[in-house]
């Protein structure tokens, strides 16, 4: 295989040697070598194959437009798929693949769709695929494995990424002479500037040009002004870095490849790091792509943009081939074919399009090179399949409607073309901005913005390197200024003066045969979206540019249309009749080029994605072996095995534990809410239904409140510790939520009331002891209080020392039975819990989990919020009446008497049993009345709590059944998912003790 | 992002707040003595304005205090923000 590596020149380190495989072949390239650059250097033509027609590819780019060298890069559960090779930096024993092409890119099978590619026309998989439905899902695995696209590892990224905030005054976008020319000057102001670029160094078409700048060469310029701006402390240089979405109120995403270059990230570094910028003004100069020309088979390896070629020759000192043609409608390709003949290829000529060719300057340079030139001409079409051996040229006047009758073949192996630039007008367009066609350069430039930013350079259609300067400098006075800094007079810049002849736009290349009968004409590379295809589009009736973009897929995958899109919209508007300018662009939206999901997720991925909960007695539970489950943040036992039992067998044992004995929860991660002020009644008489201030001191209360619709929000026990002091307990789920209701109501529409409001959730642990034989256990461990139930009724809490301990004693139960809850500062919570266990070994005391809570509290028929209910359920469908105080306002009253919620034919809570006696039909089961009624059957509510009850015998169910109050004693059927019924008695929602003796005794 | 002026803390980051709705909209004296509709208006009905509108913000990452704000629903920027129970500044911190 040729080298095609330069002696001499560029900017790779040729003492440094990198060896890579691509395709599993290993090559050899150089520190400072792209991929790209490595690959053209040993001659690879073929890098990829086509989306559609798997057509062979090569390097066309050698930046982010780059349509077909795109990667799969790394190995293992590193490796990132669909990199840009152009802007992949190489590293040693880099592993590349190309994402497309199966066997391999030299021999693809899918190949032979090209033989077909007329009926592979716009819109063949939407007409082709469509019917039968079923059979989409077949189809769909073969066409997306062969279209390519490159995988996803199988297991996690081994990688760290990282996020950071950052502010400026002046954000630059771009580090090319414009990007450059602003940021000095606005950090000469002492204004706080950053400034990005996607590169790994700064410089832009510097990098690239061989041009001077004050009479000395450009890159001494660069070098001097890299070198203010580093050694400035209010500029922070960020190369590798991407800005890449441009957001409301002048925020900036950019996300700095920290080691990407590295392959793998070294000690404690990350791999991407994301910046959120929050800049004052903004100043873009991202500047421009160079755009293609639709001649027939356009896509053949081998044919590059003029300025690509130009970059691997000067920059990375490759020779992309040994004889190119060069093909252009501008000047400034006529500078890429100089730089290519300069460093020792061969240019057999100049093809210009244009009647009266080039200006002087380029002209000049061209002709002093040997450069024969020939104006007035066209390339047709190009021979050669896995690489350009000859374009075929011919004379033309200019008129596109005709069709090329006589061309001649010159032999070439690179064919570079120019078909005038496109300003990356991305950012400006995220930001709100709006694009106006230039009607001298015929490109769409940036236009009135709506954010503080604003664009120079090529960016801006600024094409001079005096004008860049010059307009880069203004904009970085006037972006300090506009910040408050006081800026001197403007520096003046001296470059070499042009001599243009304008640009003479040329969206398709006429042919031998119609637009439509020709060879391929390609506008986008990677989606192989040809002139044919989007005329093919209008003819079947779309006009707009978004239509057509979704038809045709021109624009879409990874490089977006940035090479494809202007020539795209330039044949739309030629088959339409209207100017480019009518046509408009698609919308351009983040990210300007792809960001990986570990850059975008940071450190927030595992364990701290989000906080995990654990009580103070989380330990002992993972020792029991409980399962754990997860309730809203928190991790609570679901329950406690023994001798390896299941959980049917667990539970079962727990409740009649429970129900005979004495049973131990920890019920820490109840929502607390501690209530203080002169106005504590006041506002808790608004929130509740209750009679809030009734309430003795020292009574306990069960409360709900309802949102403003009337329908239930949260509930649970308050107690009322003094005049104007209250514990309120909330749904574990509902903490949050409920005291930030109370402080909205509070701060928002109450604020003359003088209440305080603390969350002591994580301060109080809580401990159930549940049972006929609490009291006793209670009394075991040494109590200073009474308790027996003259002194210490129902619903009532005391201050007492248990044990030993200070802790809130509450006499509630959410079981039913003779229960008491223990209150203990968090601190104090694993001795108490030991302490219990341990008094309680006589009582053979069983700790229970949430499984056998659900089922206690199901057999008394208390509702769980948000289980039993949706949103959707009031208190009168609860039957919860007699909370309702008439006495007062409260929130949600006036609801309740809309015409909706006093509807008898509502979903209202109801107890259900199976007729047969055993079946545990599942939770959101729908109930029907008669199942042999036509699809779609009517339903009439559904099963919302489900369990097996061990003390009654037989599974029960609740849930929502319309007019259920009304039906209690008739039976409905529960439909299961498995297509069969089970017959369901309606019963009333409580199922053990009715009376509600066993709590009070 | 945008910046959110916390009117007990000053510019703080957009993740940090929460939204609220409207503004200004007072709960009746005496719900009891609405009709359904005066009730559903209060309840259910919200101006969609395009432009300038008034709403209530929670600082809920930072002060946890509820405040009134005027947001340009366009472009998404804050024009001042206020103190609940304090009338809003006559002028605008920055124009819409």
């Amino acid at each position: 295989m040729t080298s095609r590596r330069l002696e001499s020149g560029g900017f790779v380190d040729r003492g440094k040697v990198f060896e890579f495989k691509f395709d599993g072949r290993t090559l050899k390239g150089f520190a400072g070598d792209t991929l790209a650059s490595a690959l053209l250097a040993n001659d690879v033509a073929v890098v990829s194959r086509s989306f559609k027609y798997h057509r062979p590819r090569g390097i066309v780019s050698a930046g982010a437009d780059e349509p077909n060298a795109i990667m799969q890069i790394g190995k293992d559960d590193a490796t990132l798929p669909n990199l840009r090779a152009t802007q992949t930096e190489l590293y040693n024993n880099m592993v590349a693949r190309s994402t497309k092409g199966w066997p391999s890119v030299n021999f693809d099978v899918s190949a032979i769709n090209a033989l077909f590619g007329r009926v592979f026309s716009a819109g063949f998989y939407y007409k082709t695929f469509m019917r039968p439905k079923r059979l989409w899902r077949c189809y769909e695995r073969f066409i997306r494995s062969s279209a390519g696209w490159g995988s996803a590892p199988a297991g996690n990224d081994p990688d760290e990424y990282a996020h950071r905030n950052a502010h400026c005054d002046v954000l630059v976008v771009g580090a090319g002479p414009s990007g450059l020319a602003a940021a000095v000057a606005a950090s000469r102001t002492g204004a706080r500037v950053i400034l990005v670029d996607e590169q790994n160094e700064f410089g832009g078409s510097l990098l690239s040009e061989d041009t001077t700048i004050d009479s000395v060469p450009a890159m001494q310029w660069l070098e001097k002004t890299v070198a203010e701006l580093s050694n400035c402390e209010t500029v922070q240089c960020l190369t590798r870095t991407t800005a890449f979405g441009y957001y409301d109120d002048n925020f900036v995403a950019a996300v700095e490849r920290c080691a990407d270059h590295l392959g793998k990230p070294p000690g404690q570094t990350v791999r991407e790091r994301l910046w959120r910028i929050c800049a004052r003004e903004v100043v873009l100069a991202q500047g421009a792509f160079e755009r293609p020309l639709a001649f027939c088979n356009n896509d053949r390896p081998g044919v590059m943009m003029a300025s690509a070629v130009q970059t691997y020759v000067n920059r990375y000192a490759v020779l992309p081939g040994e004889r190119a043609v060069l093909f252009t409608n501008n000047d400034s390709a006529y500078f890429a074919a100089v730089a290519f003949k300069k460093a020792g290829g061969l240019l057999a000529a100049i093809i210009d399009s244009r009647q009266s060719g080039a200006g002087v300057t380029a002209v000049t340079n061209a002709v002093d090179h040997g450069i024969p030139i020939m104006n007035g001409h066209l390339v047709t079409d190009v021979v050669g399949k896995k690489r350009v051996r000859k374009a075929q040229v011919a004379q033309w006047s200019g008129d596109t409607s005709q069709t090329i009758k006589n061309t001649v073949s010159i032999e070439c192996d690179l064919l570079m073309m120019s078909g005038g630039w496109s300003p990356a007008v991305h950012l400006h367009s995220q930001a709100g901005g709006k694009n106006i066609w230039d009607e001298t350069h015929h490109c769409f430039v940036p236009g009135e913005t709506l954010q503080q930013n604003r664009s120079v350079g090529a960016g801006a259609g600024q094409w001079s390197l005096m004008e860049c300067l010059q307009r880069g400098g203004d904009a970085g006075r006037t972006t300090a200024e506009a910040c408050g800094f006081v800026v001197q007079a403007g520096q003046t810049y001296e470059t070499p003066q042009d001599q243009e002849n304008p640009i003479e736009p040329l969206w398709r290349v006429p042919a031998s045969r119609s637009p439509d009968r020709c060879a391929k004409q390609f506008l986008d590379f990677q989606n192989d979206t040809s002139v044919a295809d989007v005329r093919l589009a209008v003819r079947e009736g779309y006009r707009s540019i978004e239509h057509v973009k979704r038809y045709t897929a021109l624009g879409f995958g990874t490089d977006q249309g940035k090479l494809g899109n202007i020539n795209g919209m330039g044949v739309l508007a030629e088959a339409l009749e209207v100017p480019i300018a009518q046509v408009g662009t698609t919308t351009f939206r983040p990210a300007y080029t792809p960001v990986t999901f570990g850059a975008g997720a940071g450190e927030d991925i595992g364990e701290i994605y989000d906080p995990v909960r654990k009580t103070a007695m989380h330990e002992w539970h993972e020792m029991q072996g409980a399962p754990m489950e997860v309730v809203g943040q928190w991790l609570r036992p679901w329950y406690f095995p023994q001798y390896g039992e299941d959980i049917h067998a667990a539970v079962a044992r727990e409740c009649m534990a429970a129900r005979n004995s004495l049973a131990i929860m920890d019920a820490s991660t109840l929502g607390k809410i501690d209530v203080q002020g002169r106005d504590s009644v006041a506002l808790l008489e608004r929130i509740y239904t209750h009679d809030v201030g009734r309430m003795a001191v020292g009574r306990c209360a069960y409360g709900i409140m309802l949102g403003e619709d009337g329908l239930l929000m949260d509930d649970g026990v308050m107690a009322r510790l003094g005049e104007q002091r209250f514990y309120l307990t909330t749904t574990t789920g509902g903490a949050a939520a409920v005291l930030t209701w109370l402080e909205r109501w509070l701060q928002t529409e109450w604020p003359e009331l003088d209440v305080h409001l603390t969350s002591t959730t994580d301060h109080w642990s809580t401990i159930a002891v549940v049972g006929p034989k609490s009291r006793e256990l209670l009394q075991k461990v040494g109590c200073n209080v009474s308790l027996q139930r003259e002194n210490f009724p129902f619903m009532t809490v005391k201050d007492a020392e248990l044990g030993g301990f200070p802790v809130q004693l509450f006499r509630v139960s959410f079981s039913g039975e003779l229960a008491f809850e223990v209150n203990i500062g968090s601190n104090y919570a694993m001795a108490m819990w030991e302490l219990l266990i341990d008094a309680g070994q006589e009582f053979q005391i069983t700790p229970y989990g949430t499984e056998t809570l659900h089922v206690l509290r199901a057999e008394k028929g208390f509702v769980i919020v948000g289980q039993d209910t949706d949103g959707s359920v009031s208190p009168v469908d609860l039957k919860m009446n007699w909370l309702l105080s008439k006495n007062k306002d409260y929130l949600g009253k006036r609801s309740l008497q809309r015409a909706d919620l006093v509807r008898t034919d509502r979903k209202q809570f109801v107890g259900f049993v199976p007729v047969d006696g055993k079946t545990v039909v599942a939770e959101g089961t729908q109930l029907v009345n008669d199942p042999l009624l036509p699809v779609p059957t009517p339903m009439c509510g559904h099963i919302t709590s489900s369990y097996a009850s061990a003390c009654l015998g037989h599974p029960i169910a609740l849930g929502l059944l319309q007019s259920g109050h009304a039906r209690i004693g008739e039976q409905v059927v529960a439909a299961q998912s498995d297509g069969t019924y089970v017959d369901m008695q309606v019963v009333s929602p409580v199922f053990y003790d009715p009376k509600s003796e066993r709590q009070n005794v | 992002m945008l910046l959110i002026k916390c009117p007990w803390c000053g510019n703080r980051a957009e993740s940090e707040f929460n939204y609220g709705g409207e503004a200004g909209i007072a709960r009746p004296a005496n719900p009891d003595t609405l009709t359904d509709a005066e009730w559903a208006d209060y309840l259910f009905m919200r101006k969609n304005p395009k432009g300038l509108h008034q709403e209530q913000w929670n600082h809920a990452q930072g002060c946890r205090r509820w405040f009134n704000a005027e947001r340009d629903t366009v472009t998404y920027r804050f024009t001042r923000t206020w103190r609940i129970g304090e009338a809003p500044s006559s002028t605008r911190d920055v124009d819409s």
